[in-house]
């Protein structure tokens, strides 16, 4: 029973990161940079949604949908006015400028919210379901953040597969000049994929903080490297591979946590990653195309 | 009727193209050839947008193409057919045609123009579930040129459609070149293959080292002596 209940713990925490991941992932994937200020993205939607819940006592839904809001208008300012005027400047520069947003938003937040640790609203959603005659107890919280992390990432598949801007972004991911001739707007198309990324970023933040209730100006970086870590995982630019990535990710946390050592969860998280790209320098789900010329 | 007017398009300080001026007129076949680095591509992706030109002008009947982004010049009628054809390798082939109608809305004569692209290109036809990424080179090159029909262009850019092609299917791409033309598409045509290019062409200039060295109806260019000692092989 303890097994089953650690194995829905990973999934729960596992969705988590595949929700950041897929944030990862789609930016790399169109716009072929990793974007080191997701996490901080995160921590804003944390910090809008505590205030939102605490201080202006609005309930789960109407915070989570302010988060949302701001941290996706957020994530279009970022991308305009620190990476699209490196739109022609080498991958370096853009890397080193997504590692300067980062600080820029952590130490902003120090700034107006404090260095402190805020106790985020543990009982958001709360309840659980109990199986096997009181045995295995699932809280809500953790079936509601597998759920939405299961809907979000397939109607984002969805989304890409199936509509004509979805369309246009992996025709952008693919050959950006080519997607110009073809009268995409490529500038746009980036704009549109920050968008969901940083409104991704809001989710995972309130399902992350209704989890782990600590609400600090760090607060992202270590998910957000988890993340970064499950979409090379489960292979760059690939939304099932994010998807995969960042549930394996948290399981194997969730496991190693139990039964081998809490200190070292997060050097087994990384050594696995090592490994993996050591056989299938892809990742898991990362392919070649192969191209006939 | 596309107008080029003075070019000059720069790479830093290098002068790629040295103030060239030509025109192509509604309905025509014009075309530009030249060797490798003469720059012909160049031309083409200033008319599309991709590069700015340094000095000089390209309208498009009324509106001047040189100040609009590449997007939008997709939608004032001008398709570009690129060099080594550049489809989305990871989409089908019916992906990448509707991708060359993107910027239309009528959904029904979307339908028709494909319908079209088959009918003129059956292999795709035959092909249209498969990733573009596995075709041929000249099954490519046919979808890299539906791919332009699709924006139902006024007038299409044809970046090297020869290259890399035996010349059966070189052949074979000529004359949907005409085909093309003939259901009212205008086309400039840049070539290596100067040969091919001047039979069909109306009008023609030859390109040298970023200047407009020659010009005269096809005809004309394939009966001169300079043109054939430099482009025909004696």
């Amino acid at each position: 029973m303890n097994l089953l209940n650690y194995l829905i713990n990973g999934l729960s925490l596992g969705s988590v990161y595949a929700i950041i991941a897929i944030g990862y992932t789609m930016v790399y994937g169109i716009a072929k940079m990793l974007n080191f200020a997701h996490g901080d993205v995160i921590m804003i939607g944390a910090y809008v949604s505590f205030f939102m819940l605490v201080n202006f006592g609005l309930g789960f839904i109407p915070s989570l949908l302010i988060a949302v809001v701001i941290c996706t208008v957020l994530g279009i300012v970022i991308e305009r006015l620190a990476y699209k005027p490196l739109r022609q400047a080498d991958s370096l520069s853009v890397l080193i400028t997504a590692i300067g947003v980062s600080y820029l938003l952590q130490n902003s937040a120090q700034l107006m919210w404090g260095s402190a640790t805020k106790m985020y609203p543990i009982n958001i959603i709360s309840g659980s379901v109990s199986l096997f005659g009181g045995k295995l107890s699932i809280p809500y919280l953790t079936i509601v953040t597998i759920l939405v992390c299961i809907v979000v990432t397939f109607a984002l598949q969805w989304f890409v597969n199936n509509t004509r801007t979805g369309s246009a972004m992996r025709a952008c991911s693919e050959d950006k000049d080519a997607a110009r001739l073809m009268g995409i707007n490529v500038d746009t198309t980036i704009s549109i994929t920050f968008a969901i990324g940083s409104c991704f970023a809001a989710v995972a933040a309130v399902l992350l903080c209704s989890a782990y209730p600590a609400v600090s100006p760090t607060l992202g970086s270590m998910p957000g490297i988890k993340a970064f870590t499950a979409a090379v995982f489960g292979g760059i630019g690939s939304i099932p591979g994010a998807f995969i990535g960042g549930l394996l990710l948290g399981i194997i946390e969730i496991f190693s946590r139990a039964y081998i050592s809490t200190q070292l969860s997060d050097a087994i998280v990384f050594s696995v990653l090592i490994i993996v790209l050591l056989f299938k320098p892809t990742g898991i789900l990362g392919k070649k195309v192969s191209e006939k010329v | 009727m596309l107008k080029v007017n003075d070019l000059v398009v720069r790479y830093g300080m290098i002068e790629a193209i040295k103030g060239i001026s030509f025109e192509v007129k509604d309905g025509q076949i014009v075309t530009l050839i030249g060797a490798n680095g003469a720059g012909k591509t160049t031309t083409m992706h200033t008319i599309s947008g991709l590069l700015q030109p340094y000095s000089g002008s390209i309208w498009l009947d009324e509106t001047e193409l040189s100040k609009l982004p590449p997007h939008k010049i997709v939608r004032e009628g001008v398709a570009q057919c690129p060099e080594r054809r550049r489809v989305f390798a990871s989409q089908t082939v019916e992906e990448n045609l509707l991708l060359g109608a993107y910027t239309r809305k009528d959904k029904n004569e979307i339908q028709k123009d494909l319908e079209n692209v088959y009918g003129l290109f059956p292999r795709l036809l035959e092909r249209k579930k498969q990733l573009a990424g596995t075709l041929s080179g000249g099954e490519q090159q046919m979808l890299a040129m539906g791919r332009a029909l699709m924006a139902r262009p006024k007038i299409m850019l044809l970046d090297e459609p020869s290259m890399g092609l035996s010349p059966l299917l070189v052949k074979e791409i000529f004359h949907i070149i005409k085909d093309i033309n003939s259901q009212g598409v205008t086309v400039l045509l840049v070539e290596q293959n100067a040969k091919m290019a001047l039979g069909i062409a109306d009008m023609a200039y030859v390109l040298e080292t970023g200047k407009i060295v020659m010009s005269g109806t096809g005809e004309e260019l394939l009966n001169s002596e300079d043109i054939k000692k430099a482009y025909l092989g004696g």
